[in-house]
């Protein structure tokens, strides 16, 4: 009988501590899945983030590092710099990117690191149990915006592809998401062209997945891929924000 | 022998190469030196200074609070330091440019129209070797032969033909200091 | 015997790092140690080695933690208000045991404070500094010589004990010229690094974190680090003990201080007052039994430091209540003079008299 389906190599054979219909499980079998078509897993890097997925070095089976919040970026590019011959990811929430590590990642990108950067925006701070995020929507209710985001006080939330997209050092940006097995396909494929960005030293790559957070959100898992693809995907549209630089 | 100098002037007249030249031929006579710059943003235009030890013995700090002699290429620096020189000590001031007299009758004081004589020699940069002869005949602390030396070593060797006019500069700093000795 | 080079202290430290075979630096300007990362800017890519100006203190000490987890050798230098932005990075390095040699050209503080040489940073340096129960070795140098030597010896430590080392110097010795001697090593025996995380080729997976969820699985860690801090205490303690054989006052100065407390004791002696000078280099482990042993006869103790008062409590830690153990400091990046040192000095012989 022909196997069909089975565990990726870069993906540990451990249960992770995900919540039901969260999608980091899928974003890291999908990561793990490039990882092995490449054939790079030997040569690979992670590094986690300070959120959810702090203990990702768990989940792949691969060397990984855990970086402090925020600072993903720069343990990468010391990775990288002192080991050109590795691929390097990091695997960063929103809060972890977007807020306190909004300096690294920008001048990581400016610099056009040869690393890949994840970023998962759920638009909440998930292991902090809800808070606002520099992701969250307008409107949207938190534990420290219980009246809703309000963008007159509480600041407007982050487009990081449309935020990095203008740096020069950047050799791929996309975001995508996995609310649905075509969306799961493109997704797959942005992901393995940032990783080969890297591989061809063609500059820093960066795939921002738009995830869910059914239990801080408070929605059951359908609801909340319907709340991807209705609210979240509207503030933040899917696509390739790669932009030809220019010259002079 | 244990001499602690004070070169100080305007930013740009070359007083942290003064410095560095008595250091280093200090070094190549087998002294122990050392060499501590001001530094920040005084250095930006306003003065500069550094100060220099040269010493037979292990020196224990590099820090000059009671030099033995002070250089002062402008009138602020002859103000700030003059009154620090031991007794018995020995003022160089740049007479081109402070005109004043040093307010001290306990030490050796010798006025260098150190910008004149540069200007006789065409070219005024060298202002701070006609001090630098000077503070070498006075004292002999290192001699000027190897002071010619260290020059090669930190000038640059595209900047190299500046040596002789350099030189010139050294040995009319010299005949100011032997005529101090004579009087 | 290398020729001995007319160096500045910065670029010296810079230099010994390339020798000691220091092949990333990552940092970012501040006076008054900006001729190291000029001098790295140039040199490292002479030897094949990585310099990259971060964009901040955090994200630089960050990258040091990167390359330290890819096995190199790796530095960072700063100088008081960056190597504050830099605790992070230090108290994550030493929990997830990273080699990696930090210098501080020490200015005065707090806040902004001054861009003047100052030692006002000693408790962050020696008493924690980051979060966590972790210990740096923290080495004084108070001449260019020995910046060179315990820079490059500092490399070979962090390696030997997987820890963060600190060359803690000042804006004296970062900024003075001094003749030094760039002296070859001989080749320490030290650990693989196997715990490297460059791709987990032919092995397991290496993880490198310093996350413990489990307070008792932490507790554990803690207790190993512990054990390792207690062997570099057994191990690493230097010092350097002068004239106080016979000494009726010993001054107790580490770094510039303790040049300039020895320019106070040449003067003391010459008139005849019996003074002596113990000087700690490793400020951590600090040297608590030889102080106290090269003290035994000592009537005074007197401790000069640039700051308000800080290594004098690790002094008094060492001498308990044996005998009177004076303070004199000058901070914001004044020096006490030898001047000043000599009249305390006198001040205590008079009035023990």
């Amino acid at each position: 009988m022909q196997k069909v389906f089975g565990r990726p190599e870069a993906l540990a054979d451990v249960p992770t501590h995900y919540c039901p219909g969260c999608t980091h499980g899928i974003i890291h079998r999908l990561i793990a899945e490039v990882i092995d078509e490449l054939g790079v897993r030997e040569r690979t890097v992670g590094i986690s983030p300070v959120g959810c997925a702090v203990l990702a070095y768990d989940y792949f089976n691969c060397d990984f590092v855990e970086a402090s919040h925020g600072r993903a970026p720069a343990v990468a590019t010391g990775i990288k710099r002192a080991s050109p011959g590795s691929v390097v990811f990091t695997y960063q929430g929103d809060g972890d990117l977007a807020s306190i590590g909004a300096g690294e990642i920008v001048h990581a990108a400016s610099r056009g690191e040869k690393i890949t950067v994840i970023f998962v925006n759920n638009a909440i701070y998930g292991m902090t149990g809800g808070q606002m995020a520099p992701t969250s929507l307008p409107g949207q209710k938190t534990t420290t915006s219980p009246r809703g985001r309000d963008p007159e006080t509480a600041g407007h939330p982050v487009r990081v592809c449309e935020l990095l997209s203008s740096l020069s050092g950047v050799g791929y940006i996309a975001r995508v998401s996995v609310t649905s097995p075509a969306n799961v396909a493109k997704a797959r494929r942005a992901l393995k062209k940032a990783f080969e960005v890297q591989l061809e030293g063609k500059g820093f790559s960066l795939v921002e997945f738009l995830s869910t957070c059914p239990t801080n959100w408070g929605m059951t898992p359908i609801e909340a891929l319907k709340w991807v693809d209705d609210k979240m995907a509207v503030y933040y549209p899917l696509g390739d924000y790669t932009r030809v630089p220019e010259v002079g | 022998m244990h001499e602690e100098v004070v070169f100080a002037g305007f930013g740009g007249q070359g007083v942290l190469l003064m410095g560095q030249l008595v250091t280093y031929a200090g070094m190549m006579e087998g002294r122990n030196v050392t060499w501590m710059p001001s530094y920040g943003p005084e250095m930006r235009g306003g003065t500069a200074n550094c100060g220099v030890v040269v010493s037979k013995e292990e020196i224990a700090s590099p820090l000059v609070s009671e030099p033995t002699s002070v250089v002062a290429m402008n009138r602020p620096s002859l103000e700030k330091f003059q009154g620090m020189v031991r007794q018995g000590g020995l003022i160089i001031y740049n007479s081109s440019l402070v005109d004043v007299e040093p307010a001290r009758n306990d030490v050796r004081v010798l006025a260098v129209p150190a910008n004149e004589i540069a200007n006789e020699l065409g070219d005024v940069r060298v202002a701070n070797m006609v001090a630098l002869g000077a503070f070498l005949g006075a004292t002999g602390v290192v001699s000027v032969d190897t002071v010619l030396q260290a020059l090669k070593k930190v000038l640059p060797e595209r900047r190299h033909g500046l040596i002789p006019l350099n030189q010139k500069a050294l040995a009319r700093g010299m005949e100011l200091a032997a005529a101090l000795k004579a009087g | 015997m290398a020729e001995k080079v007319l160096m500045k202290g910065n670029e010296a430290v810079a230099e010994a790092a390339i020798m000691a075979g220091c092949r990333c630096f990552f940092g970012y300007p501040i006076t008054p140690q900006n001729e190291i990362p000029e001098y790295m800017s140039r040199r490292m890519p002479e030897v094949g080695g990585v310099f990259l100006q971060a964009e901040s203190e955090v994200a630089g000490s960050n990258m040091v933690y990167g390359a330290a987890c890819a096995g190199a050798r790796v530095m960072t230098t700063s100088s008081s208000p960056g190597i504050s932005l830099m605790q992070e990075a230090i108290s994550y390095m030493a929990g997830a045991e990273l080699p990696c040699v930090v210098v501080n050209i020490v200015r005065g503080g707090p806040g902004l404070g001054g861009i003047q040489g100052a030692q006002s940073d000693y408790f962050q340096a020696t008493k924690g500094g980051g979060h966590g129960d972790y210990r740096l070795l923290v080495l004084g140098p108070s001449t260019v010589q020995e910046l060179v030597d315990l820079t490059m010896e500092g490399f070979d430590l962090a390696d030997l004990y997987r820890n963060p080392v600190m060359v803690l110097g000042d804006a004296i010795l970062g900024q003075m010229m001094e003749p030094v001697e760039m002296r070859e090593r001989p080749k320490r025996d030290l650990p693989p690094k196997t715990w490297a995380t460059m791709g987990a080729a032919g092995r397991q997976k290496n993880i490198i974190t310093s996350l413990y969820l489990d307070p008792a699985k932490l507790e554990k860690h803690n207790l190993h680090l512990a054990e390792k801090y207690g062997r570099m205490a057994a191990e690493q303690v230097r010092y350097s003990a002068y004239m106080t054989e016979d000494a009726d006052v010993v001054l107790v100065a580490y770094g510039t201080t303790a040049r300039i407390a020895r320019a106070a004791l040449d003067r003391a002696r010459e008139r005849e007052l019996k003074v002596g000078l113990f000087r700690p280099i490793s400020l951590w482990p600090f040297p608590y039994d030889a102080l106290a042993a090269a003290t035994t006869g000592a009537a005074h103790v007197l401790v000069v430091e640039m700051s308000l008062g800080q290594m004098v409590e690790d002094v008094r830690l060492s001498l308990g209540e044996t005998k009177p153990v004076h303070f004199y400091g000058r901070t914001g990046g004044m020096t006490p003079s030898p001047r000043e040192i000599l009249d305390e000095i006198v001040k205590i012989v008079e009035r023990g008299a």
